[in-house]
């Protein structure tokens, strides 16, 4: 950051901040309450659950932080935002700086600020923890800050002056956005291509509104317009252009961002029923197709009793879906117990209030048909925690003899995705892991040397924010790779 | 946006358009299919290839309206515009000289099997054409078929037109009279079920085109799944074309009226 007054923690306004308030005070003040929309509203609407801080409550939050001289938050973070820089920003009232450190690490602060796990990233490492209390809410005031920004149409950082220098991006999901932000104020000439008929991936198929309002995806998409980085839709990288085709047109460096694809299934018995299908498959017919709304095309099996398998992100977004679409009883079942569930704690915690049943330590076995094929019912093996496996997590074993019938008329399978073999197979002479996932070095480069990946296309499914971490990494690496040549 | 070119109605029902799809048209195989979607909140539903003209930079569509999307976008004119094109999707044919290849399609099946039939014959196999539809009228790209094929045996169900009887009757003539080395066959998947049973009994090796429900058709959504010699198979991106006695054609018969 080149405005040491923006961030610098030895700025005399921060000095001041620190000194104002000893770290007793501070620690008094109990943590935010996120205002947020009551859930025999919520249920019947599309409309953002959490409804962000007043600027009252994130100068009050902001004040919580201690400004550590070693802030742990940073560490916990995988695109090391300054948070006690941005969060200080906040405190002194100027939301618009707050932004603009944030932007400094980050293209889509407004995303990770709703949909990061910041529990088990910046939160987890907050010095409160170690006292017994609770993190600073350092998710809500990214959100805070970010929406604060847009909502007073801050500048966009202006991006370097233009090397000449093409480079393209293939999809535009977080890995491919954080990536072209980066190289955009790089200097470079940046085209992302998606090969759906909408810019922004994961985040506008897959995160349903009620979580990640696509106004907010839009609003950060235009950023990276305003800032020159071009979007080209309906084109797939190795089908409607090839690699050579890529090079033709004279782009020098390939960053391939395409995510996980295939939606996995669990292959057993009556798994093609009509009713059952994957989250992939449910959540872009509603996210994306626009399904369940008026005049929209696009059908979707609008579910009264609908089990949603699996106990992630995904399955939370599907199971709250189902209840949005009308479901009488919606169920989530996980077969690990509720400890173990990866989805966020929020999340968890939403769906529960919004009467989401949780059906833990049972696992299906096989679904039952009617006569039209319809699937009507599913049989559930229940589970025990036996010792931990290699992920640390307990892992579970069947119950001999105990296998439970639910009636069910839907079922989202949502246990994981696997890697896209679209591109892979598309692209002569690109290295494969035995997982289907493009091979790169610590560098993120592939065995095309102009060729970068990142994202699940490489980790085969993790975070909104990992995926936007190696975009960042990419970025960074073929820059020097660039600058070299 | 993608611009309808040229328009010609086979049917009342059946209409054939020229999109402007200049990539697509350069980069299309035999065998590969696109997805379309027609407004701002239409679905996206996936469509094989028929033709492709790459000076022009069209592509040809042949479709049928039977639902909501498909009468939309019969019911395009020249200059009106389709709001979404994508492919080529699917893997191509495996085209390759076998010696006599019987290709056969039922209502606008054939028209995405013309450039396989085109592929066939430039590739050097003996190319024998089974065309069926219900009556004379539903007949399409009789020429064309001709123009590619050594033979062209017409049936309809009601005799108006070839020989009366259904394209199992057409292609069984052909396997008893000669030597078949492999069939291909494209149309309703019911038809396609009873190809294979056919040439099942004769042992022919056959290939089939399978039209699924999906959604995104990149391998996203599941929505294609098949059942594919005991295995789970997606039609978007392991297909479009199967080993037709490999494949569950109950189940995918059973699926493809999810939403009916």
């Amino acid at each position: 950051m080149e405005n040491k007054e923006l961030n610098s923690r030895n700025a005399a306004w921060r000095e001041d901040l620190r000194q104002a308030m000893s770290a007793r005070e501070r620690g008094a003040i109990p943590r935010a309450t996120m205002n947020m929309l009551p859930p025999d509203y919520r249920i019947h609407c599309n409309e953002e659950v959490n409804q962000g801080l007043s600027e009252e409550q994130a100068v009050l939050e902001a004040t919580r932080c201690l400004d550590c001289p070693d802030p742990q938050c940073v560490s916990g973070c995988p695109v090391s935002i300054d948070i006690p820089g941005f969060i200080k920003n906040i405190q002194r009232g100027r939301a618009d700086l707050a932004s603009a450190v944030l932007r400094a690490t980050s293209a889509l602060p407004a995303v990770c600020g709703r949909v990061c796990p910041q529990e088990k990233q910046c939160e987890s490492r907050c010095l409160y923890n170690r006292m017994k209390k609770p993190p600073v809410a350092i998710g809500w005031l990214e959100r805070y800050a970010a929406d604060a920004a847009r909502k007073a149409d801050a500048p966009c950082p202006v991006p370097a002056e233009r090397l000449g220098i093409k480079v393209a991006v293939v999809g535009s999901g977080p890995a491919g956005l954080s990536f072209a932000g980066d190289m955009i104020m790089r200097g470079y000439d940046v085209t992302v291509y998606e090969a759906l008929h909408e810019i922004g991936g994961v985040l506008k198929y897959g995160i349903p509104e009620f979580r990640l309002p696509n106004e907010v995806v839009e609003a950060e998409l235009d950023m990276l317009r305003r800032q020159g980085v071009e979007f080209v839709s309906d084109v797939i990288i190795g089908k409607t252009l090839s690699y050579d085709d890529l090079l033709d047109m004279g782009y020098k460096g390939i960053f391939v961002a395409s995510g996980a694809g295939l939606p996995r299934f669990m292959g057993i018995e009556g798994e093609n029923l009509i009713g059952i299908m994957s989250s992939n498959e449910y959540l872009t017919r509603v996210n994306l197709m626009g399904a369940g709304r008026p005049d929209y095309d696009t059908p979707v099996a609008e579910g009264r009793r609908v089990a949603v398998v699996g106990g992630g992100n995904t399955a939370m977004d599907s199971v709250r879906t189902a209840l949005r679409l009308g479901a009488s009883r919606a169920m989530i079942i996980y077969r690990r117990g509720e400890t173990e569930m990866p989805a966020r704690i929020e999340e968890v915690a939403h769906a529960k209030e919004e009467g989401v049943e949780f059906i833990t330590l049972a696992n299906p076995v096989e679904y039952l048909g009617d006569e039209r094929g319809h699937v009507r019912a599913m049989r559930i093996q229940r589970m025990e925690l036996g010792e931990p496996d290699a992920s640390g997590r307990r892992s579970p074993r069947p119950i001999p003899g105990a296998i439970d019938e639910i009636e069910v008329d839907e079922v989202i399978v949502a246990v994981g995705v696997s890697p896209n073999p679209l591109i892979p197979r598309s692209i002569e002479n690109l290295e494969v892991t035995d997982r289907g996932t493009i091979a790169v070095n610590e560098r993120l480069q592939s065995s095309i040397p102009t060729l970068f990946a990142g994202g699940d296309i490489v980790r085969g499914g993790a975070t909104v924010i990992l995926a936007m971490g190696d975009g960042r990494h990419a970025a960074a690496e073929m820059h020097r790779q660039l600058q070299d040549e | 946006m993608y611009e309808i070119i040229s328009k010609e109605h086979f049917s009342e029902n059946v209409v054939r358009l020229d999109i402007k799809a200049p990539l697509i048209a350069r980069s299309r195989k035999p065998g590969h299919f696109v997805i379309v979607r027609c407004g701002d909140k239409g679905e996206r539903i996936p469509l094989t290839i028929a033709d492709a003209d790459t000076a022009r930079g069209t592509i040809t569509l042949v479709i049928q309206a039977i639902g909501v999307s498909t009468r939309k976008i019969c019911a395009l004119e020249p200059g009106d515009c389709l709001t979404d094109v994508v492919g080529p999707l699917g893997r191509a044919t495996d085209i390759q000289r076998r010696g006599t290849v019987v290709c056969c399609g039922g209502g606008v099946g054939v028209a995405p099997l013309l450039p396989i039939i085109k592929a066939m014959k430039e590739a050097g196999n003996r190319v024998v054409s089974v065309l069926a539809a219900r009556t004379r009228d539903l007949i399409i790209l009789e020429d064309q078929v001709r123009a590619h094929s050594d033979e062209v045996i017409i049936m309809t169900d009601d005799g108006s037109y070839g020989q009366k009887g259904l394209v199992t009757d057409g292609v069984e003539q052909v396997i008893l009279r000669e030597k078949v080395d492999e069939v291909v066959t494209i149309g309703p998947a019911i038809m396609m079920k009873f190809v294979a049973a056919l040439t099942r009994k004769y042992e022919v090796p056959t290939i089939c085109s399978l039209n699924t429900i999906m959604v995104d058709g990149t391998g996203m959504c599941g929505a294609c799944r098949v059942t594919v010699g005991g295995k789970m198979r997606f039609v978007c991106v392991d297909g479009p074309e199967f080993d037709a006695h490999q494949v569950d054609f109950d189940e995918m018969l059973m699926r493809m009226r999810a939403y009916s």
